[in-house]
Protein backbone atom coordinates (compact mmCIF):
# COMPACT_ATOMS: atom_id res chain seq x y z
CA UNK A 1 0.00 0.00 0.00
CA UNK A 2 1.47 3.39 -0.85
CA UNK A 3 2.06 6.00 1.83
CA UNK A 4 -0.56 8.59 0.92
CA UNK A 5 -3.31 5.99 0.74
CA UNK A 6 -2.17 4.50 4.06
CA UNK A 7 -2.26 7.89 5.79
CA UNK A 8 -5.65 8.75 4.28
CA UNK A 9 -7.10 5.40 5.36
CA UNK A 10 -5.80 5.77 8.93
CA UNK A 11 -7.19 9.30 9.21
CA UNK A 12 -10.53 8.11 7.85
CA UNK A 13 -10.73 5.31 10.42
CA UNK A 14 -9.79 7.68 13.27
CA UNK A 15 -12.43 10.14 12.06
CA UNK A 16 -15.07 7.41 11.91
CA UNK A 17 -14.19 6.31 15.46
CA UNK A 18 -14.37 9.95 16.53
CA UNK A 19 -17.89 10.26 15.12
CA UNK A 20 -19.29 6.91 16.24
CA UNK A 21 -17.91 6.19 19.74
CA UNK A 22 -19.08 9.48 21.38
CA UNK A 23 -22.58 8.86 20.01
CA UNK A 24 -22.58 5.34 21.45
CA UNK A 25 -21.47 6.72 24.83
CA UNK A 26 -24.19 9.37 24.62
CA UNK A 27 -26.91 6.84 23.85
CA UNK A 28 -25.62 4.55 26.61
CA UNK A 29 -25.82 7.48 28.98
CA UNK A 30 -29.48 8.09 28.06
CA UNK A 31 -30.31 4.46 28.73
CA UNK A 32 -28.13 3.77 31.77
CA UNK A 33 -29.25 6.95 33.52
CA UNK A 34 -32.87 6.16 32.77
CA UNK A 35 -32.67 2.63 34.13
CA UNK A 36 -30.75 3.72 37.24
CA UNK A 37 -33.56 6.22 37.88
CA UNK A 38 -36.35 3.66 37.32
CA UNK A 39 -37.54 4.88 33.89
CA UNK A 40 -37.04 3.80 30.28
CA UNK A 41 -35.34 6.71 28.53
CA UNK A 42 -35.90 7.43 24.82
CA UNK A 43 -38.07 4.65 23.29
CA UNK A 44 -39.56 5.91 20.01
CA UNK A 45 -36.90 7.27 17.62
CA UNK A 46 -35.69 4.53 15.29
CA UNK A 47 -38.07 1.89 16.63
CA UNK A 48 -35.91 -0.48 18.73
CA UNK A 49 -35.49 1.07 22.20
CA UNK A 50 -34.98 4.53 20.74
CA UNK A 51 -31.58 3.76 19.23
CA UNK A 52 -31.80 6.71 16.80
CA UNK A 53 -32.51 9.32 19.48
CA UNK A 54 -29.11 11.01 19.12
CA UNK A 55 -29.40 11.07 15.32
CA UNK A 56 -32.75 12.81 15.76
CA UNK A 57 -31.13 15.21 18.24
CA UNK A 58 -28.43 15.95 15.69
CA UNK A 59 -31.02 16.74 13.01
CA UNK A 60 -32.82 18.98 15.49
CA UNK A 61 -29.61 20.86 16.35
CA UNK A 62 -28.76 21.31 12.67
CA UNK A 63 -32.18 22.87 12.00
CA UNK A 64 -31.97 25.40 14.81
CA UNK A 65 -31.03 28.99 14.12
CA UNK A 66 -27.41 29.83 14.88
CA UNK A 67 -27.74 32.87 17.15
CA UNK A 68 -24.80 35.09 18.09
CA UNK A 69 -25.64 37.56 20.89
CA UNK A 70 -25.48 41.21 19.82
CA UNK A 71 -22.90 42.14 22.46
CA UNK A 72 -20.69 39.10 21.83
CA UNK A 73 -17.27 39.08 20.26
CA UNK A 74 -18.45 37.47 17.02
CA UNK A 75 -15.37 35.74 15.67
CA UNK A 76 -14.14 34.30 18.96
CA UNK A 77 -17.68 33.22 19.86
CA UNK A 78 -17.92 31.32 16.58
CA UNK A 79 -14.43 29.84 16.75
CA UNK A 80 -14.72 28.49 20.32
CA UNK A 81 -16.61 25.20 19.58
CA UNK A 82 -13.96 24.18 17.03
CA UNK A 83 -11.16 24.89 19.52
CA UNK A 84 -13.00 22.79 22.10
CA UNK A 85 -13.65 19.83 19.79
CA UNK A 86 -10.61 19.46 17.51
CA UNK A 87 -8.03 18.56 20.23
CA UNK A 88 -9.95 15.37 21.06
CA UNK A 89 -9.87 14.35 17.39
CA UNK A 90 -6.09 14.92 17.34
CA UNK A 91 -5.61 12.91 20.55
CA UNK A 92 -7.44 9.89 19.13
CA UNK A 93 -4.75 9.62 16.43
CA UNK A 94 -2.14 8.71 19.02
CA UNK A 95 -4.10 6.15 21.08
CA UNK A 96 -3.12 2.54 20.30
CA UNK A 97 -5.99 0.09 19.99
CA UNK A 98 -4.05 -3.14 19.56
CA UNK A 99 -0.48 -4.43 19.24
CA UNK A 100 1.62 -3.48 16.22
CA UNK A 101 1.77 -0.49 13.87
CA UNK A 102 -1.56 -1.36 12.27
CA UNK A 103 -3.75 -0.53 15.25
CA UNK A 104 -2.72 3.04 16.01
CA UNK A 105 -3.31 6.15 13.89
CA UNK A 106 0.25 7.37 14.23
CA UNK A 107 3.01 6.23 16.58
CA UNK A 108 4.22 9.36 18.36
CA UNK A 109 7.55 9.24 20.12
CA UNK A 110 6.48 11.34 23.11
CA UNK A 111 2.88 10.08 23.04
CA UNK A 112 2.01 10.69 26.70
CA UNK A 113 3.09 14.32 26.46
CA UNK A 114 1.30 14.73 23.15
CA UNK A 115 -2.07 13.55 24.44
CA UNK A 116 -1.93 15.52 27.70
CA UNK A 117 -0.70 18.68 25.96
CA UNK A 118 -3.37 18.59 23.26
CA UNK A 119 -6.15 17.73 25.73
CA UNK A 120 -5.19 20.81 27.75
CA UNK A 121 -5.66 23.00 24.68
CA UNK A 122 -9.34 21.95 24.44
CA UNK A 123 -10.11 23.94 27.57
CA UNK A 124 -9.16 27.13 25.73
CA UNK A 125 -12.41 26.62 23.78
CA UNK A 126 -14.48 26.85 26.97
CA UNK A 127 -12.54 29.93 28.11
CA UNK A 128 -13.05 31.65 24.74
CA UNK A 129 -16.76 30.78 24.84
CA UNK A 130 -17.09 32.05 28.40
CA UNK A 131 -15.47 35.39 27.70
CA UNK A 132 -16.85 36.07 24.21
CA UNK A 133 -20.51 35.46 25.14
CA UNK A 134 -20.79 38.83 26.94
CA UNK A 135 -22.84 37.16 29.66
CA UNK A 136 -22.01 37.11 33.36
CA UNK A 137 -23.04 33.47 33.76
CA UNK A 138 -20.79 32.51 30.86
CA UNK A 139 -17.93 34.51 32.36
CA UNK A 140 -18.39 32.78 35.73
CA UNK A 141 -18.42 29.43 33.96
CA UNK A 142 -15.22 30.32 32.13
CA UNK A 143 -13.55 31.38 35.40
CA UNK A 144 -14.54 28.15 37.10
CA UNK A 145 -13.31 26.15 34.10
CA UNK A 146 -9.90 27.83 34.26
CA UNK A 147 -9.56 27.39 38.03
CA UNK A 148 -10.55 23.74 37.74
CA UNK A 149 -8.12 23.05 34.90
CA UNK A 150 -5.23 24.66 36.77
CA UNK A 151 -5.93 22.50 39.81
CA UNK A 152 -6.44 19.16 38.07
CA UNK A 153 -3.86 19.31 35.26
CA UNK A 154 -1.01 18.75 37.72
CA UNK A 155 -2.13 15.44 39.33
CA UNK A 156 -2.96 14.10 35.85
CA UNK A 157 0.53 14.89 34.58
CA UNK A 158 2.23 13.51 37.69
CA UNK A 159 0.43 10.17 37.54
CA UNK A 160 1.08 9.86 33.79
CA UNK A 161 4.75 10.54 34.56
CA UNK A 162 4.63 7.73 37.12
CA UNK A 163 3.52 5.23 34.48
CA UNK A 164 6.13 6.54 32.05
CA UNK A 165 8.77 5.97 34.74
CA UNK A 166 7.52 2.44 35.34
CA UNK A 167 7.60 1.58 31.63
CA UNK A 168 10.81 3.46 30.88
CA UNK A 169 9.24 5.11 27.83
CA UNK A 170 6.87 7.96 27.02
CA UNK A 171 5.44 6.31 23.91
CA UNK A 172 1.88 5.01 24.38
CA UNK A 173 2.36 1.69 22.49
CA UNK A 174 5.68 1.30 24.34
CA UNK A 175 3.93 1.66 27.71
CA UNK A 176 1.35 -1.00 26.85
CA UNK A 177 4.09 -3.26 25.50
CA UNK A 178 5.94 -3.05 28.82
CA UNK A 179 2.79 -3.70 30.89
CA UNK A 180 2.76 -6.61 33.35
CA UNK A 181 -0.26 -7.71 35.39
CA UNK A 182 1.34 -6.66 38.71
CA UNK A 183 1.47 -3.06 37.51
CA UNK A 184 -2.23 -2.91 38.37
CA UNK A 185 -1.78 -3.03 42.17
CA UNK A 186 1.50 -1.09 41.85
CA UNK A 187 -0.07 1.84 39.95
CA UNK A 188 -3.63 1.64 41.34
CA UNK A 189 -3.39 4.92 43.27
CA UNK A 190 -2.06 6.66 40.18
CA UNK A 191 -4.89 5.19 38.09
CA UNK A 192 -7.56 6.47 40.49
CA UNK A 193 -5.97 9.93 40.65
CA UNK A 194 -5.62 10.08 36.85
CA UNK A 195 -9.22 9.05 36.24
CA UNK A 196 -10.59 11.48 38.85
CA UNK A 197 -8.50 14.38 37.56
CA UNK A 198 -9.55 13.51 34.01
CA UNK A 199 -13.22 13.62 35.02
CA UNK A 200 -12.61 17.06 36.50
CA UNK A 201 -10.88 18.23 33.35
CA UNK A 202 -13.90 17.10 31.30
CA UNK A 203 -16.23 18.88 33.77
CA UNK A 204 -18.26 15.75 34.25
CA UNK A 205 -20.32 15.27 37.42
CA UNK A 206 -19.41 15.35 40.28
CA UNK A 207 -16.95 17.95 38.97
CA UNK A 208 -19.46 19.93 36.87
CA UNK A 209 -19.26 23.16 38.84
CA UNK A 210 -18.33 25.16 35.68
CA UNK A 211 -21.64 24.21 34.03
CA UNK A 212 -23.76 23.91 37.20
CA UNK A 213 -27.22 24.44 35.71
CA UNK A 214 -28.92 25.36 38.98
CA UNK A 215 -26.47 28.24 39.58
CA UNK A 216 -25.08 29.58 36.33
CA UNK A 217 -27.48 28.09 33.73
CA UNK A 218 -24.93 26.26 31.58
CA UNK A 219 -21.69 28.07 32.29
CA UNK A 220 -19.62 29.01 29.28
CA UNK A 221 -22.12 27.40 26.87
CA UNK A 222 -25.18 29.36 28.03
CA UNK A 223 -25.44 31.54 24.89
CA UNK A 224 -24.86 28.77 22.35
CA UNK A 225 -27.57 27.28 20.15
CA UNK A 226 -27.88 24.86 17.28
CA UNK A 227 -24.86 23.18 15.76
CA UNK A 228 -22.27 25.07 17.82
CA UNK A 229 -23.93 23.88 21.03
CA UNK A 230 -24.01 20.35 19.61
CA UNK A 231 -20.27 20.60 18.95
CA UNK A 232 -19.64 21.43 22.62
CA UNK A 233 -21.74 18.43 23.65
CA UNK A 234 -19.86 16.24 21.17
CA UNK A 235 -16.58 17.51 22.67
CA UNK A 236 -17.75 16.36 26.10
CA UNK A 237 -18.55 12.85 24.90
CA UNK A 238 -15.42 12.62 22.75
CA UNK A 239 -13.59 13.66 25.93
CA UNK A 240 -15.14 10.72 27.82
CA UNK A 241 -13.98 8.32 25.11
CA UNK A 242 -10.47 9.80 25.10
CA UNK A 243 -10.16 9.78 28.91
CA UNK A 244 -11.38 6.18 29.24
CA UNK A 245 -9.14 5.00 26.39
CA UNK A 246 -6.14 6.79 27.92
CA UNK A 247 -6.76 5.31 31.37
CA UNK A 248 -7.03 1.89 29.71
CA UNK A 249 -3.78 2.35 27.80
CA UNK A 250 -1.77 3.85 30.66
CA UNK A 251 -2.99 1.88 33.67
CA UNK A 252 -5.10 -1.12 32.66
CA UNK A 253 -2.79 -2.73 30.12
CA UNK A 254 -4.60 -1.77 26.91
CA UNK A 255 -4.82 -4.77 24.62
CA UNK A 256 -3.46 -7.25 27.23
CA UNK A 257 -6.14 -9.54 28.62
CA UNK A 258 -6.41 -12.76 30.63
CA UNK A 259 -6.84 -14.69 27.36
CA UNK A 260 -5.79 -13.82 23.79
CA UNK A 261 -4.41 -10.27 23.64
CA UNK A 262 -6.14 -8.06 21.10
CA UNK A 263 -7.94 -4.82 20.35
CA UNK A 264 -11.20 -6.19 21.77
CA UNK A 265 -9.75 -5.82 25.28
CA UNK A 266 -8.95 -2.14 24.74
CA UNK A 267 -12.51 -1.46 23.59
CA UNK A 268 -13.99 -3.54 26.40
CA UNK A 269 -12.01 -1.79 29.15
CA UNK A 270 -12.80 1.61 27.62
CA UNK A 271 -16.50 0.73 27.58
CA UNK A 272 -16.46 -0.36 31.23
CA UNK A 273 -14.75 2.89 32.24
CA UNK A 274 -17.26 4.91 30.22
CA UNK A 275 -20.02 3.11 32.13
CA UNK A 276 -18.33 4.15 35.39
CA UNK A 277 -18.27 7.77 34.18
CA UNK A 278 -22.03 7.64 33.55
CA UNK A 279 -22.63 5.84 36.86
CA UNK A 280 -20.79 8.59 38.75
CA UNK A 281 -22.98 11.21 37.10
CA UNK A 282 -26.11 9.51 38.37
CA UNK A 283 -24.88 8.69 41.86
CA UNK A 284 -22.75 11.61 43.11
CA UNK A 285 -23.89 15.13 44.03
CA UNK A 286 -21.96 18.07 42.64
CA UNK A 287 -18.88 19.20 44.57
CA UNK A 288 -18.84 22.82 45.69
CA UNK A 289 -16.12 25.08 44.26
CA UNK A 290 -13.99 25.14 47.44
CA UNK A 291 -14.42 21.37 47.88
CA UNK A 292 -13.23 20.93 44.30
CA UNK A 293 -10.07 22.93 44.90
CA UNK A 294 -9.46 21.28 48.26
CA UNK A 295 -9.77 17.80 46.78
CA UNK A 296 -7.21 18.58 44.08
CA UNK A 297 -4.59 20.39 46.13
CA UNK A 298 -4.76 18.51 49.43
CA UNK A 299 -5.62 14.98 48.29
CA UNK A 300 -4.92 14.25 44.63
CA UNK A 301 -1.55 16.01 44.30
CA UNK A 302 -0.04 14.46 47.47
CA UNK A 303 -1.35 11.05 46.35
CA UNK A 304 0.17 11.54 42.90
CA UNK A 305 3.52 12.53 44.43
CA UNK A 306 3.39 9.49 46.72
CA UNK A 307 2.70 7.31 43.67
CA UNK A 308 5.75 8.74 41.91
CA UNK A 309 7.88 8.04 44.98
CA UNK A 310 6.56 4.46 45.15
CA UNK A 311 7.20 3.94 41.44
CA UNK A 312 10.75 5.24 41.83
CA UNK A 313 11.50 3.01 44.85
CA UNK A 314 10.18 -0.15 43.20
CA UNK A 315 11.97 0.70 39.96
CA UNK A 316 15.31 1.17 41.73
CA UNK A 317 14.79 -1.93 43.88
CA UNK A 318 14.15 -4.04 40.77
CA UNK A 319 17.36 -2.97 39.05
CA UNK B 1 30.02 10.58 22.47
CA UNK B 2 26.27 10.93 22.53
CA UNK B 3 24.20 10.14 19.45
CA UNK B 4 23.26 13.81 19.31
CA UNK B 5 26.78 15.17 19.17
CA UNK B 6 27.85 12.59 16.57
CA UNK B 7 24.83 13.43 14.48
CA UNK B 8 25.51 17.15 14.85
CA UNK B 9 29.14 16.63 13.84
CA UNK B 10 28.16 14.72 10.69
CA UNK B 11 25.50 17.30 9.96
CA UNK B 12 28.05 20.10 10.29
CA UNK B 13 30.40 18.27 7.94
CA UNK B 14 27.59 17.86 5.42
CA UNK B 15 26.63 21.52 5.68
CA UNK B 16 29.46 22.59 3.41
CA UNK B 17 27.71 21.12 0.37
CA UNK B 18 24.41 22.86 1.10
CA UNK B 19 23.39 26.25 -0.13
CA UNK B 20 20.66 28.74 0.69
CA UNK B 21 19.45 28.98 -2.89
CA UNK B 22 17.72 25.62 -3.25
CA UNK B 23 15.57 25.25 -0.14
CA UNK B 24 13.79 21.97 0.60
CA UNK B 25 10.11 21.74 1.44
CA UNK B 26 10.82 21.56 5.17
CA UNK B 27 12.95 24.71 5.01
CA UNK B 28 10.23 26.61 3.16
CA UNK B 29 7.67 25.45 5.73
CA UNK B 30 10.02 26.53 8.52
CA UNK B 31 10.33 30.04 7.11
CA UNK B 32 6.58 30.36 6.48
CA UNK B 33 5.66 29.20 9.99
CA UNK B 34 8.31 31.57 11.34
CA UNK B 35 6.74 34.50 9.48
CA UNK B 36 3.28 33.55 10.76
CA UNK B 37 4.64 33.32 14.31
CA UNK B 38 6.31 36.71 13.99
CA UNK B 39 3.11 38.22 12.59
CA UNK B 40 1.04 36.79 15.45
CA UNK B 41 3.58 38.10 17.96
CA UNK B 42 3.43 41.61 16.46
CA UNK B 43 -0.39 41.56 16.57
CA UNK B 44 -0.19 40.37 20.20
CA UNK B 45 1.62 43.51 21.29
CA UNK B 46 -0.16 45.96 19.01
CA UNK B 47 -3.83 44.94 19.27
CA UNK B 48 -5.99 47.13 21.48
CA UNK B 49 -8.25 44.28 22.59
CA UNK B 50 -6.85 42.62 25.69
CA UNK B 51 -8.25 39.11 25.31
CA UNK B 52 -7.43 39.12 21.59
CA UNK B 53 -3.81 39.78 22.56
CA UNK B 54 -3.85 36.67 24.77
CA UNK B 55 -5.39 34.60 21.95
CA UNK B 56 -2.85 35.85 19.39
CA UNK B 57 -0.20 34.81 21.90
CA UNK B 58 -1.68 31.29 21.61
CA UNK B 59 -1.01 31.41 17.86
CA UNK B 60 2.54 32.71 18.36
CA UNK B 61 3.43 30.08 20.99
CA UNK B 62 1.80 27.35 18.91
CA UNK B 63 3.85 28.49 15.91
CA UNK B 64 7.02 28.07 17.97
CA UNK B 65 5.90 24.53 18.85
CA UNK B 66 5.51 23.79 15.13
CA UNK B 67 9.04 25.15 14.53
CA UNK B 68 10.38 22.76 17.17
CA UNK B 69 8.57 19.92 15.41
CA UNK B 70 10.14 20.89 12.09
CA UNK B 71 13.55 20.85 13.83
CA UNK B 72 12.71 17.22 14.89
CA UNK B 73 12.59 18.22 18.58
CA UNK B 74 9.30 16.45 19.20
CA UNK B 75 9.52 16.25 22.98
CA UNK B 76 10.31 19.96 23.32
CA UNK B 77 7.39 20.79 21.02
CA UNK B 78 4.83 18.90 23.14
CA UNK B 79 6.22 20.35 26.35
CA UNK B 80 5.89 23.80 24.76
CA UNK B 81 2.21 23.11 24.04
CA UNK B 82 1.64 21.61 27.49
CA UNK B 83 3.27 24.39 29.51
CA UNK B 84 2.61 27.50 27.44
CA UNK B 85 -0.72 26.82 25.69
CA UNK B 86 -2.19 24.54 28.36
CA UNK B 87 -1.11 26.36 31.51
CA UNK B 88 0.40 29.83 31.01
CA UNK B 89 -2.30 31.01 28.60
CA UNK B 90 -5.06 29.55 30.78
CA UNK B 91 -3.60 31.43 33.76
CA UNK B 92 -3.38 34.59 31.66
CA UNK B 93 -7.01 34.29 30.51
CA UNK B 94 -8.07 33.54 34.10
CA UNK B 95 -6.39 36.77 35.21
CA UNK B 96 -7.95 38.75 32.36
CA UNK B 97 -11.42 37.41 33.19
CA UNK B 98 -10.98 38.48 36.81
CA UNK B 99 -10.38 42.04 35.58
CA UNK B 100 -13.63 41.87 33.56
CA UNK B 101 -11.67 42.59 30.37
CA UNK B 102 -14.31 44.22 28.17
CA UNK B 103 -15.34 43.04 24.72
CA UNK B 104 -13.99 45.52 22.19
CA UNK B 105 -11.18 48.02 22.54
CA UNK B 106 -9.54 49.01 25.81
CA UNK B 107 -7.99 52.42 25.09
CA UNK B 108 -6.97 52.88 28.72
CA UNK B 109 -4.76 49.77 28.59
CA UNK B 110 -1.98 51.71 26.85
CA UNK B 111 0.77 52.58 29.33
CA UNK B 112 2.44 55.24 27.19
CA UNK B 113 5.78 53.44 27.24
CA UNK B 114 5.39 52.35 23.64
CA UNK B 115 8.79 53.58 22.40
CA UNK B 116 10.74 52.41 25.44
CA UNK B 117 9.13 48.98 25.07
CA UNK B 118 10.02 48.93 21.39
CA UNK B 119 13.63 49.74 22.21
CA UNK B 120 13.88 47.02 24.87
CA UNK B 121 12.23 44.50 22.55
CA UNK B 122 14.61 45.37 19.70
CA UNK B 123 17.68 45.00 21.92
CA UNK B 124 16.46 41.70 23.42
CA UNK B 125 15.53 40.30 20.01
CA UNK B 126 18.83 41.25 18.41
CA UNK B 127 20.80 39.77 21.32
CA UNK B 128 18.86 36.48 21.10
CA UNK B 129 19.12 36.28 17.30
CA UNK B 130 22.83 37.05 17.45
CA UNK B 131 23.46 34.33 20.09
CA UNK B 132 21.49 31.68 18.21
CA UNK B 133 23.00 32.53 14.82
CA UNK B 134 26.51 32.60 16.27
CA UNK B 135 26.00 29.28 18.07
CA UNK B 136 24.71 27.29 15.11
CA UNK B 137 25.87 29.15 11.98
CA UNK B 138 25.41 26.63 9.13
CA UNK B 139 24.52 23.50 11.06
CA UNK B 140 22.05 21.34 9.17
CA UNK B 141 19.86 18.66 10.66
CA UNK B 142 20.03 15.39 8.76
CA UNK B 143 16.32 14.57 8.32
CA UNK B 144 16.96 11.17 6.73
CA UNK B 145 19.12 9.79 9.56
CA UNK B 146 18.00 8.82 13.08
CA UNK B 147 15.87 11.47 14.81
CA UNK B 148 18.12 13.94 16.60
CA UNK B 149 15.53 15.51 18.86
CA UNK B 150 13.74 12.39 20.13
CA UNK B 151 12.85 12.10 23.80
CA UNK B 152 15.72 9.72 24.43
CA UNK B 153 18.36 11.98 22.87
CA UNK B 154 16.96 15.07 24.60
CA UNK B 155 16.98 13.28 27.95
CA UNK B 156 20.53 11.99 27.52
CA UNK B 157 21.88 15.41 26.54
CA UNK B 158 19.94 17.14 29.32
CA UNK B 159 21.01 14.84 32.14
CA UNK B 160 24.58 14.26 30.96
CA UNK B 161 25.82 17.62 29.69
CA UNK B 162 23.33 20.12 31.07
CA UNK B 163 22.46 18.60 34.42
CA UNK B 164 23.95 21.47 36.49
CA UNK B 165 21.94 24.27 34.78
CA UNK B 166 18.89 22.00 34.94
CA UNK B 167 19.19 21.51 38.70
CA UNK B 168 20.02 25.20 39.25
CA UNK B 169 16.87 26.16 37.34
CA UNK B 170 14.73 23.78 39.38
CA UNK B 171 16.05 25.34 42.60
CA UNK B 172 15.24 28.77 41.17
CA UNK B 173 11.69 27.66 40.34
CA UNK B 174 11.29 26.19 43.82
CA UNK B 175 12.39 29.50 45.32
CA UNK B 176 9.86 31.33 43.14
CA UNK B 177 7.12 28.90 44.23
CA UNK B 178 7.87 29.37 47.92
CA UNK B 179 8.08 33.12 47.41
CA UNK B 180 4.65 33.14 45.76
CA UNK B 181 3.16 31.14 48.64
CA UNK B 182 4.71 33.50 51.22
CA UNK B 183 3.43 36.57 49.37
CA UNK B 184 -0.10 35.21 49.02
CA UNK B 185 -0.27 34.17 52.71
CA UNK B 186 1.02 37.50 53.98
CA UNK B 187 -2.21 38.94 55.36
CA UNK B 188 -4.03 35.76 56.36
CA UNK B 189 -3.08 36.36 60.01
CA UNK B 190 -5.48 39.33 60.19
CA UNK B 191 -8.36 37.58 58.46
CA UNK B 192 -7.78 34.06 59.75
CA UNK B 193 -11.45 33.62 60.62
CA UNK B 194 -12.78 34.20 57.08
CA UNK B 195 -10.86 31.45 55.22
CA UNK B 196 -11.64 29.00 58.00
CA UNK B 197 -15.35 29.45 57.25
CA UNK B 198 -14.80 29.19 53.52
CA UNK B 199 -12.96 25.87 53.72
CA UNK B 200 -15.54 24.35 56.05
CA UNK B 201 -16.66 21.04 54.61
CA UNK B 202 -20.39 21.67 54.98
CA UNK B 203 -22.85 19.13 53.66
CA UNK B 204 -21.65 16.64 51.09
Amino acid sequence: MNDALDVALRLLVVFAVFLVLPLIVGQTEHKVMAHMQGRLGPMYAGGFHGWAQLVADGVKFAQKEDVVPAGADRRIFQLAPAVALLPYLLVLIAIPLGPGEGAVGQVIDAGVFFVLAVMGVGVLGSLMAGWASANKFSLLGGLRTAAQLLAYELPMLLTAASVAMAAGTVSLPGIVDAFEWWWLPWQIVGALVFFTAGLAELQRPPFDMPVADSEIIFGAYTEYTGLRFALFLLAEYAGIVVLCALTTVLFLGGWHGPVADGWVWTLLKTAVLAFVVIWLRVSYPRLREDQLQKLAWTLLIPLALAQIALTGIVKVAMN
Amino acid sequence: MTPASTALATAAAGAAERGFLSPTGVEIAFVLVGLATLGAAVVTVTTRQLVHAALWLVVALGGIAVEYLLLTAEFIAWVQVLIYLGSVIVLLLFGLMLTKAPIGRSPDADSGNRWVALGVAAVAASALVWVVVDAFRTTWIDLDGPVQGSTQVTGEVLFRHWVLPFEALSVLLLAALIGAIVLSRKDTADTAAAPADATDQGER
